[in-house]
């Protein structure tokens, strides 16, 4: 039996040929291929045509605050960590139009947004991403309601994901529990190894849709040395973490050091600029806009990312609750790290690392966190 | 309690019905549901968002008589530039509904008590159901009390009706203003001295609140002062609101979402979190 | 009508009095009376009783050329009123209205400051409990400032 239970067959490899199949074959039944992509001096998301559309010998340089592409010369397809975009864009769209309302002659109607619903193939995905987005099924489906937008898409989305054997300086999976290897919640799970001439995708599947699209392409039973190779490429991933995050007690960073003075120190950096927020897998704070046209005829309701380090984000008739940067930094790290737990019963982050890497000021979470965690005492009082 | 729309994200327009003036800046506005439901279904404490065409949402408590199911009942403040456009609403305007939305005071589970309702300024609508309730049930409680503080008599809501309760043998009401002109023969003071001068047993004592903060936070202290337990307290607590359905993310006070944890709370389960500093 | 200790006692600011100061207090005693509408002093009139309200209603008002009467606070049952004889100038600072039909009990400030000034004992009583008021008040009336009902709150 494979790592994820199923009664599949043991791991299989395929090759380069194969994989162009299987994207070929997304496309047939009518997913969007997505995946990630050069542009922009960065790898980003976006359409994939064929597997040449995936950044072919490219590799990625991240440390706080800090961006950009090499080349590797081993023309490898995921040889990368990750780039700005996360899956969200298209799960939970950055603007969705909720509904139009037009005066009419009864009154005042609604037309519900009757969209179709993109299929998505997400190519590519990561393990870390995987744990986004089953963070991100609990916080659109608890309570009474559930958001549409967010799951009718990931309903019917596909998810080839790849795992990681080369992090990036700022990723933290192993200590959120996150990667580099995908356990559960994918279709197909690839490990890339490109060794001594030969350059094969070790493949599992995760699911009875991802099983059969296995079967449609050409591909062979994984021989033991190559998945003792791929096991020792994860493990060797794994002592590469470029942070690390000790979760025992991250409840207390909201609770207990609620008045930490750490964050009146880190608001001095921050500049409440948002970019954690919108890179980050699991943010998925909106607003709601309504507007209308000059002629009064028709109104919209719009629906946009939003983040709390907007200075309007907690106004309230009379002014803001959270008016200073500390105070919103403390309430991003706070609810990612803390409060989200008691919210949805898992912590929000997954080790990405993103945040850490586009931050224009370098701000860590990793670093925040174990700062805030150790004991201060306080000024004034006696040992 | 299942909204009555099917889809939350999406407002049912409903027509104006009755639009009763209260005071200069506050107003009662009447709908009959129409469309979907010819009934509207609604637990003391909860909201709806209200949507004025063309002009934005609020999430507004109600503060009609949940036995009655044929008519929707908001009564606005108008603090900003939605609630002030809602003002200039008349019978037949359509007003966007969605809701209702969020936990209410948790009056059925209070069966056997003294319930000592606590209103401030604009906080005597979202309790105004509760004492229809309890009018409706009376033999199911003990003692019945509302006080209510306003900043001056010009403001307060209701005036009628509340003089109308003021007569009745099995409810005591005691209203208080900030400060008043000459001529006024009510009490003048802040609300919390209304409560020092209570007769009323702390064990057996429930006590909801509702109104600015700052007033809940002094009243809780009185009530504390009198002994009744933190377990004994509700709270209705606002913020701001984008979806009303716990998805924005607008609401959260620390790890509770006020449209979907609240806006009732027991207050020993959010003290350590009401009134800290820019949470 | 000769007042008694128990009927002080009963009173909150009386509470836990040393008996013999109690003794002092109802012997020093006498009623005052009040019907409806009638001024029970006025702002600057010299100060010099006072007042415990056994009963009734009592309007604290400042008198405003532009908008009249403003009544700051009203005082009832158990509550004392006012407390300018305790200090000089010994003027009263506001003006006091009956509300309803009320009823107090009433000593001579004079007298009162003079047994202070002689009995120590008492003047600590006297003060001490009254602190407690005026702290009571001054919370009260910072909440009044604050305007909590206002637009901005």
């Amino acid at each position: 039996m494979s790592k994820t239970g199923l009664h599949v067959a043991d791991k299989r490899v395929i090759e380069k040929k194969g994989l162009e199949q299987i994207l070929n074959l997304l496309q047939f039944e009518g997913y969007q291929t997505i995946g990630p992509i050069v542009r922009d001096k960065a790898i980003v998301l976006g359409e994939l045509g064929s597997i040449t559309d995936l950044p072919i010998g490219w590799t990625d340089f991240q440390e706080a605050g800090t961006y950009r592409l090499e080349r590797n010369k081993r023309d490898t397809f995921f040889e990368y960590a990750l780039g700005p975009h996360s899956w969200k864009k298209y799960l939970h769209p950055p603007r969705v139009l909720l509904w139009q309302a037009r005066r009419s002659d009864t009154g005042l109607e609604i037309d519900e947004q009757k969209q179709k619903v993109p299929k998505y193939a997400f190519i590519g995905i990561r393990p870390c991403e995987l744990s986004a987005l089953a963070i991100l099924d609990n916080v659109f489906s608890s309570g009474d309601f559930f958001d549409p937008t967010y799951t009718l898409r990931r309903k019917q989305a596909f998810l080839m994901a790849v795992n990681c054997a080369r992090p990036g300086r700022t990723c933290f999976c192993v200590s959120m529990n996150t990667g580099p290897a995908a356990t559960s919640g994918f279709d197909i799970v690839l490990t890339e190894v490109k060794v001594q001439g030969s350059h094969i995708f070790v493949a599992e599947a995760g699911s009875a849709g991802g099983e059969k699209m296995l079967t449609k392409v050409k591909s062979r039973k994984a021989g033991e040395k190559e998945i003792k190779f791929e096991q020792r490429m994860l493990q060797r991933a794994r002592m590469q973490m470029g942070r690390s995050l000790d979760t025992s007690n991250l409840r207390s960073i909201f609770f207990e050091k609620f008045e930490h003075p750490r964050w009146n120190q880190t608001a001095k950096k921050c500049l409440a600029c948002g970019n954690c927020t919108i890179v980050c897998p699991t943010c998925f704070c909106h607003s709601i806009e309504d507007s209308n046209s000059l002629s009064g005829d028709r109104a919209e309701r719009w629906r946009r990312w939003d983040s709390c380090f907007a200075q309007d984000f907690s106004y309230m008739h009379g002014g803001m609750i959270r008016a200073s940067v500390a105070s919103r930094y403390r309430q991003w790290l706070g609810h990612k790290l803390a409060t989200w737990a008691d919210q949805f019963g898992t912590i929000g982050c997954v080790g990405c690392g993103r945040c850490i890497t586009w931050c224009p000021v370098g701000i860590d979470i990793s670093h925040e966190a174990s700062a805030i965690l150790q004991e201060i005492k306080p000024p004034g009082h006696n040992a | 309690m299942k909204a009555i729309n099917k889809e939350p994200m999406a407002s049912v327009f409903h027509p104006v019905e009755r639009f009763i003036p209260e005071t200069h800046d506050t107003f009662t506005l009447e709908f009959r549901p129409k469309n979907n439901s010819a009934e509207f279904h609604f637990r003391p404490g909860q909201f709806n968002m209200l949507y004025m065409y063309g002009v934005g949402e609020v999430p507004i408590s109600i503060s009609g008589d949940p036995a009655n199911s044929a008519k929707i009942v908001h009564t606005v403040r108008a603090y900003g530039s939605v609630t002030s456009r809602m003002m200039t609403l008349k019978k037949g305007d359509p007003l966007g509904v969605r809701g209702p939305f969020g936990r209410g005071w948790p009056i059925e589970t209070l069966s056997g008590h003294d319930i000592l309702l606590c209103a401030g300024g604009i906080g005597v609508a979202p309790l105004r159901p509760v004492l229809y309730y309890i009018l409706a049930h009376r033999e199911k409680f003990g003692q019945a009390i509302l006080i209510y503080g306003e900043r001056t008599p010009g403001d307060l809501i209701y005036r009628e009706q509340i003089e109308k309760w003021r007569g009745r043998f099995d409810l005591e009401v005691n209203v208080t203003v900030d400060s008043a002109r000459e001529g006024w023969h009510g009490n003048v003071g802040v609300v919390t001295t209304l409560i020092s001068r209570l007769q009323c047993d702390p064990a057996n004592t429930f006590a909801m609140l509702c109104g600015p903060e700052i007033m809940m936070y002094y009243t809780i202290k009185e009530l504390k002062n009198r002994g009744l337990p933190d377990n004994h307290i509700h709270i209705s607590m606002e913020r701001n609101m984008k979806c009303g359905i716990g998805f924005c993310g607008h609401c959260q006070v620390g790890p509770k979402f006020v449209c979907k944890d609240g806006p009732v709370f027991l207050y020993s389960q959010v003290e350590h979190l009401f009134r800290k500093q820019e949470i | 009508m000769k007042i008694s200790e128990s009927e002080l006692a009963g009173h909150p600011f009386f509470e836990d009095l040393d008996p013999e100061l109690l003794k002092f207090f109802s012997a020093s005693a006498a009623h005052a009376n009040y019907p409806a509408e009638q001024m029970i002093y006025r702002e600057g009139h010299e100060a010099n009783q006072f007042l415990l309200i056994r009963q009734g209603k009592v309007a604290v008002e400042l008198f405003s050329a532009g908008r009249g009467g403003l009544v700051i606070q009203t005082v009832g049952a158990g509550d004392i009123l006012g407390w300018s004889w305790l200090f000089p100038p010994y003027r009263r600072r506001f003006d006091a209205r009956a509300l309803q039909d009320t009823a107090a009990f009433a000593w001579d400030g004079i007298f009162l400051r003079q047994e202070a000034e002689a009995n120590h004992r008492l003047g600590y009583e006297l003060l001490k409990r009254f602190s407690k008021i005026v702290v009571e008040r001054l919370q009260a009336t910072r909440l009044q400032l604050l305007d909590v009902y206002g637009k901005h709150a």
